[in-house]
């Protein structure tokens, strides 16, 4: 679709309010070769219930639906993976589905468990996300991961998804970093920032002290991209509880809003046909017109430069949660940093930077937790969990374990998770003697992208204290 | 495995082996106590193309074939030509009709974007490095994804079709592309300039 109808434009609406009321993330690594499924997924859900002072027990009485975020069930060569961890929880006869939208699923389960409370369905859901991505090798990993692209135009091409994500990287690299060196090291300071972010996260799977000389020395996967450019392959699980406004009170003394939103695009790039820009809020009319005078290529909109879904789920958030511009109204992003590329790609589509000037969120420091040019806090910190690239990426896991972490800003309490001795030694890890409380101050409102493949399905979800709503 | 499938009445008719059974392992860690068991096995899939099947067989005659909107009600999409190969418009949903994309390609394709990489996943067929090239064509709205296999891919660059004519997959590999102006003689073994 490339023209919308009013209809289309509609701004989604809640029937009633929908709470987090709780959330949490088991550890991420790249393989438990012993442990199954379902005791990272326990271990997720006890999580949450510490964190509400609440146990299991207590918390699935008020449970009455469940959203399963699980893509690759060919990884774990289990099809109806849902119904084991359903049984496994010990929520049967509940209600229960299954949700896969590719690396969009922690986000897609979010906005299906979102919805059944907003209509009045449930109220309260448990949204359960997990991947298991460690029953393969790599190579073999590879080939599924591509069974998602078109198995008759892409797959047989390589059986590499990353190749067919590269083509757009190199596109974007041409037109708008202009093949500069400058752009290069941009690219390269994501993955030293979101790296370091997860040296001080005791749930991230890759932490390093990385210098961006060492992203540009590390080798090369699809060029420009280089291996220290790239997400992690990660196997762990996320939760969250959502309710109505009765049941998050009852359960808990400061519940957050949430609002989900989703976006989608072509399953190929190839069949993305050329459209005009659809605005976000914070932008106005004609403020495109220029483009293709200033980055010569880049007037073809979404082209291979731009990832419409994220700007259509964005366009629905924002009118939603009644932000105006991200910038101003957010106190912090969880970005779906899959590459670096890709990272600041994501920037112009949801807002944070017009089309074109994403690189100057990274180079202006806004995007760190504390301006590395003007030691003030960063307007509006990204990844601060690690992103994709430190802590994990799980893909179903992945979009709920984001929107945690912001709710671990908001609550104030991002110290009290991260820092705490016992957890990093029931990890097996040594909390680093330089360990950093990231905590944004004031944080009152956030947002998480949770995003597919090439860009098939994107998701926003937008967590914001109620007392600072914008909606209302 | 040695097998065959045919259609038969509109049935799959399926012959000879199509999985293998192998004994399992268990899979222990350092102090020699189990942790899991490995699940081997082989494995054959049929798939039918349906309506593509015409650009598949296309492929080993040595023509491109796409699609076109030829609904005159359609809003958005009439007249427009799909490369994939659509066999509906993605706005109207009607049937669209098949077009011969052969001389077009061979007149106007351009790289729109490439990449070129080592790695690859399992299964994977074709010679490393693969330069994946995305196509652009006069007329038509989409940009094809496929593979350059002379010379060096660039943005912008006029590239033509080669077809494996000689001894077809019948997939998405039997079409790849070589600069303009390349020398028949230069083709990869079973591939032809198109007929």
């Amino acid at each position: 679709m490339i023209t919308f109808s009013k209809q289309q434009l509609k701004t989604p609406r809640y029937l009633r309010d929908v709470y987090l009321v709780t959330g949490g993330n088991s550890e991420f690594r790249r393989a438990f070769p012993e442990k199954r499924t379902e005791e990272l997924c326990i271990e997720a859900l006890q999580e949450a219930c510490d964190y509400i002072n609440t146990s299991p027990q207590e918390l699935k009485k008020y449970v009455h639906s469940c959203y399963y975020g699980h893509f690759a069930d060919h990884f774990g060569d289990q099809l109806l993976g849902e119904a084991v961890i359903h049984d496994r929880l010990g929520l049967d006869p509940l209600g229960n589905v299954g949700i896969k939208t590719g690396g969009a699923t922690g986000g897609s389960t979010l906005w299906e468990a979102a919805k059944a409370v907003a209509s009045g369905y449930s109220d309260c859901v448990l949204a359960m996300g997990w991947e298991r991505m460690d029953e393969v090798p790599t190579d073999e990993g590879n080939n599924y991961i591509s069974c998602a692209a078109d198995k008759d135009w892409e797959t047989p091409l390589g059986h590499i998804y990353t190749g067919y994500y590269a083509v757009m990287a190199q596109r974007y690299w041409q037109i708008f970093g202009k093949e500069e060196e400058s752009f290069r090291r941009t690219m390269a300071e994501i993955a030293v920032k979101n790296r370091g972010y997860a040296c001080h996260n005791p749930f991230a799977q890759a932490p390093m002290k990385i210098t961006v000389d060492d992203v540009l020395n590390s080798p090369v996967v699809a060029y420009p991209l280089r291996a220290l450019d790239c997400c992690l392959m990660s196997v762990g699980a996320g939760c969250a509880i959502l309710a109505d406004k009765e049941t998050a009170y009852a359960l808990t003394d400061t519940p957050q809003l949430i609002y989900v939103t989703a976006g989608s695009h072509t399953l190929r790039v190839a069949d993305r046909r050329d459209m005009e820009i659809p605005l976000l809020p914070n932008e106005k009319e004609g403020q495109y017109d220029d483009l293709e005078k200033e980055f010569p290529g880049g007037g073809r909109y979404p082209g291979f430069t731009s990832f419409l879904a994220a700007r259509m789920c964005a366009y629905y958030a924002y009118h939603m949660a009644g932000i105006k511009d991200p910038t101003e109204d957010l106190d912090l992003v969880e970005l779906h940093d899959a590459f670096t590329i890709s990272d600041i790609q994501t920037y112009e589509d949801i807002g944070i930077r017009p089309y074109g000037r994403g690189r100057t969120y990274v180079e202006s420091g806004e995007c760190y937790h504390t301006n590395p040019q003007t030691n003030a806090p960063g307007k509006l910190p990204a990844n601060l969990s690690g992103g994709l690239i430190g802590c994990m990426h799980g893909v179903g896991a992945t979009g709920i374990m984001q929107t945690i972490e912001c709710m671990y800003h908001l609550h104030g309490r991002h110290a009290e998770i991260h820092g705490d001795e016992l957890r990093w030694e029931r990890f097996d890890k040594r909390k680093p003697d330089d360990w950093q409380d990231l905590q944004v101050e004031g944080a009152n409102r956030a947002l998480a992208i949770s995003h597919a493949g090439v860009g098939s399905h994107v998701t926003a979800t937008i967590v914001v204290d109620p007392d600072h709503r914008l909606d209302k | 495995m040695s097998y065959s499938v045919d259609v038969v009445e509109n049935r799959y008719r399926l012959r000879g082996e199509f999985h293998t059974i192998e004994p399992n392992q268990p899979i222990r860690n350092e102090a020699g106590e189990l942790c899991g068991v490995t699940n081997p096995r082989r494995l054959v899939h049929t798939h039918s193309y349906g309506g593509e099947s015409e650009f598949f067989s296309g492929l080993a005659e040595g023509r491109l074939l796409g699609t076109r909107c030829e609904n005159a009600d359609c809003e958005v999409g009439y007249q427009s030509i799909f490369i994939p190969f659509r066999i509906h418009c993605p706005d109207c949903l009607q049937r669209t009709v098949t077009v011969d994309l052969t001389e077009v390609a061979n007149r106007t394709a351009t790289v729109h974007s490439f990449m070129i990489t080592e790695r690859t996943g399992a299964f994977n067929t074709l010679e490393k490095p693969i330069k994946f090239i995305n196509i652009e064509f006069e007329g038509v709205c989409t940009i094809l994804m496929s593979y350059l296999l002379r010379g060096e891919p660039a943005i912008g660059d006029r590239v033509v079709p080669i077809f494996a004519t000689v001894n077809p997959t019948y997939t998405i590999l039997d079409l790849a592309w070589v600069p303009e102006g390349t020398d028949p003689g230069e083709l990869p073994e079973g591939f032809t300039f198109s007929k």
